[in-house]
């Protein structure tokens, strides 16, 4: 089943930069979709397009449809807000909100007018222990966040968006500034969570790519080249542009 | 020659540094020769009658309680208007205004606003406050017209700690399902806080030390009670300083000092709780 369905989506920015052209594809539920390709691509653009935090950008242009649930998000009439709480994003650095560990997890549902201090807690254990931090903070819940290392505070922000209860989770290299250790974590949750969520994951390089990829989506310069099953992609490319990209041949 | 180049470029740093230094501790020479000498002025006048009582003997003797009084009325009038107009305009600023020709026009004026000599405020309030809007020679008049001095300092300060906070807050929250003055209220006003405050009290201080601007809209000679509603004229340490200093012959000398050093030290105790909000806050900041 198609989670997302983008149609024919065209997007430029006021000042130039990275744009897409004429994208159409399918996101499928309940798995990790991974948008890959040479910086520039359109990538992180086509992220901010499903929850519509471009709109905090100068677009000059748009076209095409975006359709989650067979519902067209790019409609005026889209409720942003529900939208955001519905589709869940992880940036590549990691921003805490200036608040403590609890508050940065609570911050959204407080704002959607939970106020059951039981409920509260419930999402802060069970979005903590999604996002495999539980056991390192569960004693420290009211220290202020930016205490945390920086892969912890990667993972709290993975937490923060799953308190939510999203149904799509999109992370833009969350990974970038992130040693080994704690990418594995984030990587190995991320396989876990794809268990209840729609994945749509920007890699921060092609081995991640190839490690995480369910359905692979090859971006160059604002074009998808090639889309297809990840193990296909990563081993057998059609398009000859993906091949050289994958073996490094540029990029 | 090499060794003799490099012996040369240490002298000259130490030369320059020395400089920098002497330059330094210049600046600082005034401000505290200023306090000094005014302390030694007017230290002895000050005493419990000289802090709480009225004025008597032409003012030549007695105590400035009303001008003390006058002086706080002021400055929290003036506060209550412009301090939520002045950080209604940065959060407008900062936050909703596109950069358009209309924002540069707003910007441009603030900056103007900020040139302006204090007397033409004076006059300002004078016209508009007390004889077109008919609110008299009163503090009411006089805390307008002080209000729209500070406006200035209050909203380009209050911008700028807006500005610094780091957009990657906005966007976090945003992308939370916040709105956007969900975000300003929860996260930027509050990170923004210590330096809007700062702002603030520098602002509001200059408006406590200005004699130009309540000369013609609040300021009164001599009142021998202290001011009943916003609608009375009152007396203020700044214009009770010109004065006694001006105007009233054979004044003695320390009451003259004794007034400037309550007006320094009510500045200066503002001045000293700004810097304090500041450091406090930068020492606790998280980014």
């Amino acid at each position: 089943m198609d989670k997302i369905i983008i149609e024919h989506l065209s997007l430029q920015y006021s000042d130039g930069t990275e744009s897409l052209r004429d994208v159409s594809l399918g996101i499928r539920e309940k798995a990790v979709t991974v948008l890959f390709g040479p910086a520039g691509g359109g990538k992180s653009t086509l992220l901010r397009c499903l929850n519509r935090l471009n709109d905090l950008t100068e677009v000059k242009t748009s076209a095409g449809r975006i359709l989650i649930d067979g519902e067209n998000i790019l409609d005026p009439k889209t409720d942003v807000i529900a939208l955001r709480r519905k589709v869940g994003m992880v940036f590549a650095r990691p921003v805490v909100l200036p608040l403590s560990i609890r508050g940065n997890l609570t911050y959204g549902l407080e704002l959607a007018g939970e106020k059951r201090k039981s409920k509260l807690d419930e999402a802060v254990e069970r979005s903590l222990k999604l996002a495999a931090l539980w056991d390192e903070v569960k004693e420290r819940l009211d220290d202020p966040a930016i205490a945390l290392s920086g892969g912890q505070q990667q993972r709290l922000c993975l937490a923060r968006s799953l308190a939510l209860q999203p149904e799509i989770i999109l992370l833009d290299e969350p990974t970038s500034g992130l040693d080994p250790i704690s990418t594995g974590k984030v990587e190995a949750a991320l396989q876990e969570l794809k268990k209840e969520y729609t994945i749509v994951l920007v890699p921060h390089s092609v081995q991640q790519a190839g490690r995480t990829a369910d359905y692979a989506a090859f971006f160059l310069q604002g074009e998808l080249v090639e889309y297809g099953e990840g193990k296909a992609m990563f081993t057998s490319p059609k398009e000859k542009r993906t091949e050289d990209y994958v073996t490094g041949r540029f990029g | 020659m090499k060794r003799l180049f490099t012996l040369n470029r240490h002298l000259t740093e130490r030369l320059g540094f020395s400089l920098i230094t002497l330059m330094a501790v210049l600046t600082v020479v005034p401000i505290i020769g200023t306090v000094i000498y005014i302390l030694a002025q007017g230290g002895h006048a000050i005493s419990w009658e000289f802090l709480s009582g009225f004025p008597h003997d032409g003012m030549r003797a007695g105590g400035i309680l009303p001008a003390i009084i006058g002086t706080f009325y002021l400055t929290i009038g003036t506060a209550i208007f412009s301090v939520p107009l002045g950080i209604a305009a940065a959060i407008y600023l900062s936050e909703y205004a596109a950069d358009n020709r209309w924002t540069r026009l707003i910007r441009i004026s603030i900056i103007n606003l900020a040139g302006i000599p204090s007397v033409v405020y004076g006059l300002f309030g004078l016209g508009l406050f007390v004889l077109f809007l008919r609110f008299g020679t009163s503090i009411l008049a006089a805390s307008l017209t002080l209000s729209i001095m500070t406006l200035p300092v209050i909203i380009s300060t209050s911008e700028e700690a807006l500005r610094a906070v780091p957009q990657s807050f906005r966007t976090v929250s945003i992308s939370l399902g916040a709105t956007r003055w969900q975000t300003i209220r929860r996260i930027v006003l509050k990170e923004a806080l210590p330096g809007i405050l700062t702002g603030v009290i520098l602002g509001l201080e200059r408006a406590a030390g200005e004699t130009a601007p309540i000369l013609f809209t609040g300021a009164a000679f001599f009142l021998p009670r202290l001011p009943h509603s916003p609608l009375d004229a009152t007396m203020a340490l700044p214009y009770h300083l010109f004065v006694i200093s001006t105007q009233v012959p054979n004044m003695p000398i320390q009451i003259q000092y004794g007034t400037a050093l309550v007006l320094l030290v009510f500045v200066l105790t503002m001045n000293v709780i700004a810097t304090v909000i500041r450091s406090r806050a930068r020492a606790r900041r998280q980014w």
